[in-house]
């Protein structure tokens, strides 16, 4: 049988349509699509496409059951190494994991495997009605800080061994990144919360409304409540400014505080409680996943004009190559080889009281070029002198990364963290700390949902095998 | 969800309440603050700790009615329940060391300065406290106040009951008579912070402002809640929710937190008329 050398397309909404609307954009593969791209898989015997999973998903194994159309089978397959498969497979980045080592990739395009991986998690989210079989307790309790992906990863895998697995999170609802950072059009909120239902009912508990190092500490975890490990899932903390002038004038916002407004608290409804500044011009700065989340929400929320400014080149830009591309497709402006310099506001030297005074009216940039390469190998921008413009915007939203958040690092006596704030931890996710575990972007700063579910997994191992030998 | 255990309508506009939240009575100090939602989709607030009971595992929150979630909230009655109640957050208010202190209160600010007097009080200093309301009508916990304090003024801006003025009135009055505080603590109205630094300033007794600005998530995530310090003539931008909500008045930039409290100005005001449009159809 000749190989197909192209991915099957997976099915979007018009960007025009979904510009306006915040569905979710990739509508998922059909069943005789699913099975087709299925059979692109070679099956070779080396499973290069395994090693690239940061939780080593048994790849061909459920593809194969794909072909032979037992998808439920493929489903058990993948959660066997996957507490989160309809997440995953909806914003992992399998252009740089699975599918680059793709053996079919080398001549042809990789088999589709996150597109498969999604299909897989939607059928048997539609189709099977039986709660997972609760395992038989073995005993012991731990708990877990954050209900992110790294902590429901660490919640589910310990479950699954029969642990007395508890989650503390800090806001309302369960799913850290996954509800108040992940746009709905990307990760409908509804999927996060029924894989949470299925972790439940493996007997997690989630305790809402508990901020670990206020409400509770690690200690009183530990020594009161007895817990005999605790892993350290907390997220990325303080969002970053630039320290410009202009920063605090109404109407910038970190990328942070415009996505939960728009997604935990639901900004984006008719009849919401949330403000929020919409409509307008917008200019987003940052080139990583997080700006193109915000920038494309903005647009959503019903921005006339959303500009992306970047200070290198598209090249150099950090987000997901598909985000950018829908983004451009849905009309976002990219303003690249700029850097803001300053944010400008309204201000009426007549009337102090005017209401208008204090809000954004534009941001002051600077053109950029691309100088001799850094440490990492990324060439350095460089501001071109005298070449400041000015842009007319309302809103500008911050999307220049976190730094780690110092909560739990303050009231956890001999937790060592780098300077950078990040907690230090060993290649099994121990602390510094017996048995505190950490991982996540709490460990490596701002990265990506499977990154942060490899380290949830891996000390998840860990903790088994430090109960276990106590 | 979390029972409101008691409910009291301290004046026309301001309700106290005490809900079951064991776990933030257990660690709340004054100072602190928690952030609640009234119902399922309600906005996240916050409000400071106006008092605690361990014992009962109660935490005490008096608010102004003043949006639409303060609305909805002050509609529940004892028994009820609310939806959201996380805490404490927040840094607690220093006492240590402090042998003679100056509690500044405004308008439903002083819920919030009670607690603060309350604990100097018990901390062994010698407590002075200034209260001020618009009228008479609005005076609240004038007999709590009292039996923290050594020295209680209480003003009215209409002069309407006690003394006619503002709360700077007497404040300089004290300190141009050779007071000298070890600290001046002042919770209320930003434009009365601002005009307590001022009046202070010239004696240089330090002054810790309580600031209460826009929130979400209360635990640092967000930024919402930023404001910028003048420190030593470099601009250094804090987060209320973490690093706060005291600060050292002489470094907070109250003009521009006054205008960052007002970003939502036009849609509350929407919001609050649809709450009570909703509560009266009932």
């Amino acid at each position: 049988m000749a190989v197909v050398p192209k991915k099957n397309e997976m099915p979007t909404q018009a960007p025009e349509v979904r510009a306006h609307n915040f569905e979710e954009v990739a509508t998922g593969y059909p069943v005789e699509i699913a099975v087709a791209e299925a059979n692109r898989c070679l099956n070779c015997p080396k499973k290069p496409c395994v090693n690239g999973c940061p939780v080593n998903i048994n790849i061909p194994g459920f593809i194969t059951k794909i072909k032979e159309q037992d998808f439920e089978g493929a489903y058990q397959i993948i959660s066997m190494d996957s507490s989160l498969p309809a997440v995953c497979g909806r914003v992992c980045p399998q252009e740089t994991q699975c599918e680059s080592l793709c053996t079919l990739g080398v001549k042809f395009e990789p088999v589709g495997i996150g597109r498969l991986e999604r299909f897989v998690a939607d059928y048997h989210n539609a189709n099977c009605k039986d709660a997972p079989v609760k395992p038989e307790s073995n005993g012991h309790k731990v708990a877990i800080v954050g209900s992110g992906p790294s902590g429901l990863t660490c919640a589910g895998d310990l479950a699954k061994l029969g642990y007395d697995v508890t989650v503390y999170e800090a806001f309302h609802v369960a799913g850290g990144v996954l509800v108040y950072g992940i746009p709905e059009f990307r990760l409908p909120k509804s999927i996060v919360a029924k894989e949470i239902e299925t972790l439940k009912a493996l007997g997690v508990k989630v305790e809402t409304n508990v901020v670990i190092g206020k409400t509770l500490t690690i200690d009183e975890l530990i020594d009161e409540m007895g817990f005999e490990a605790v892993f350290v899932g907390s997220g990325a903390g303080l969002p970053n400014f630039m320290n410009i002038p202009g920063e605090s004038l109404k109407g910038v916002y970190s990328a942070n505080e415009f996505l939960t407004r728009t997604n935990l608290m639901k900004a984006y409804r008719d009849n919401t409680t949330t403000p929020i500044m919409k409509g307008g011009k917008v200019a987003v700065v940052g080139g990583g996943n997080v700006a193109m989340d915000a920038a494309r929400t903005a647009l959503r929320l019903g921005a006339e004009h959303v500009y992306i400014v970047y200070r290198r080149s598209l090249e150099e830009l950090p987000a997901r190559k598909e985000e950018v591309e829908h983004a451009m497709e849905e009309g976002i402006d990219f303003k690249l080889l700029n850097n803001p310099v300053e944010v400008l506001g309204y201000n009426n030297p007549e009337d102090p009281r005017d209401p208008k005074n204090g809000f954004v009216t534009g941001i002051r940039c600077i053109q950029m070029e691309l100088g001799e390469p850094d440490a990492k190998g990324r060439r350095r921008p460089v501001a071109i002198p005298g070449s400041e413009f000015e842009m007319d915007v309302d809103t500008v939203v911050i999307a220049i990364g976190t730094s780690p958040n110092p909560l739990i690092k303050s009231t956890t006596e001999g937790l060592e963290v780098n300077k950078y704030g990040g907690i230090i931890v060993n290649e099994d996710g121990l602390t510094s700390r017996t048995g505190v575990y950490a991982g996540g972007d709490a460990v490596t700063g701002a990265a990506t949902v499977i990154t942060a579910m490899g380290a949830g997994k891996t000390a998840a191992k860990a903790i088994d095998e430090y109960i276990k030998n106590k | 969800m979390y029972k409101i255990a008691s409910k009291k309508v301290l004046n026309s506009a301001v309700v106290q309440m005490e809900i079951e939240a064991p776990l933030v009575a257990r660690k709340a100090k004054a100072g602190q603050f928690i952030i609640l939602r009234v119902n399922e989709d309600g906005e996240r607030i916050p409000l400071t700790i106006a008092g605690y009971d361990r014992e009962a595992g109660t935490v005490k929150i008096i608010f102004q009615v003043v949006g639409a979630t303060t609305t909805l909230l002050s509609a529940k009655e004892a028994g009820d329940t609310i939806s959201d109640f996380v805490g404490p957050l927040g840094v607690a208010t220093e006492t240590e060391g402090v042998k003679k202190v100056c509690i500044v209160g405004g308008g439903v600010g002083c819920a919030i300065a009670l607690p603060v007097a309350q604990a100097f009080h018990e901390a062994g200093a010698e407590v002075t406290s200034i209260v001020g309301f618009r009228n008479k009508d609005i005076v609240i916990l004038e007999d709590d106040f009292k039996a923290c304090s050594d020295n209680l003024v209480v003003m009215t801006d209409d002069g309407s009951y006690a003394r006619h003025g503002n709360v700077t009135v007497p404040l300089k009055e004290m300190l141009e008579g050779g007071e000298k505080f070890d600290k001046i603590i002042t919770i209320g109205p930003l434009i009365m912070m601002k005009f307590v630094v001022l009046t202070a300033k010239p004696f240089g007794t330090p002054v810790v402002v309580s600031m209460n600005p826009v929130m979400v998530d209360g635990t640092g995530m967000c930024g919402g809640c930023r404001l910028t310090l003048n420190r030593n003539g470099e601009k250094i931008t804090k987060f209320a929710c973490v690093d706060g909500p005291d600060f050292d008045g002489y470094e907070v930039d109250f003009d521009e937190a006054m205008s960052r409290n007002r970003i939502y100005a036009d849609f509350e005001a929407r919001a609050r008329e649809e709450a009570c449009n909703l509560l009266k159809q009932g």
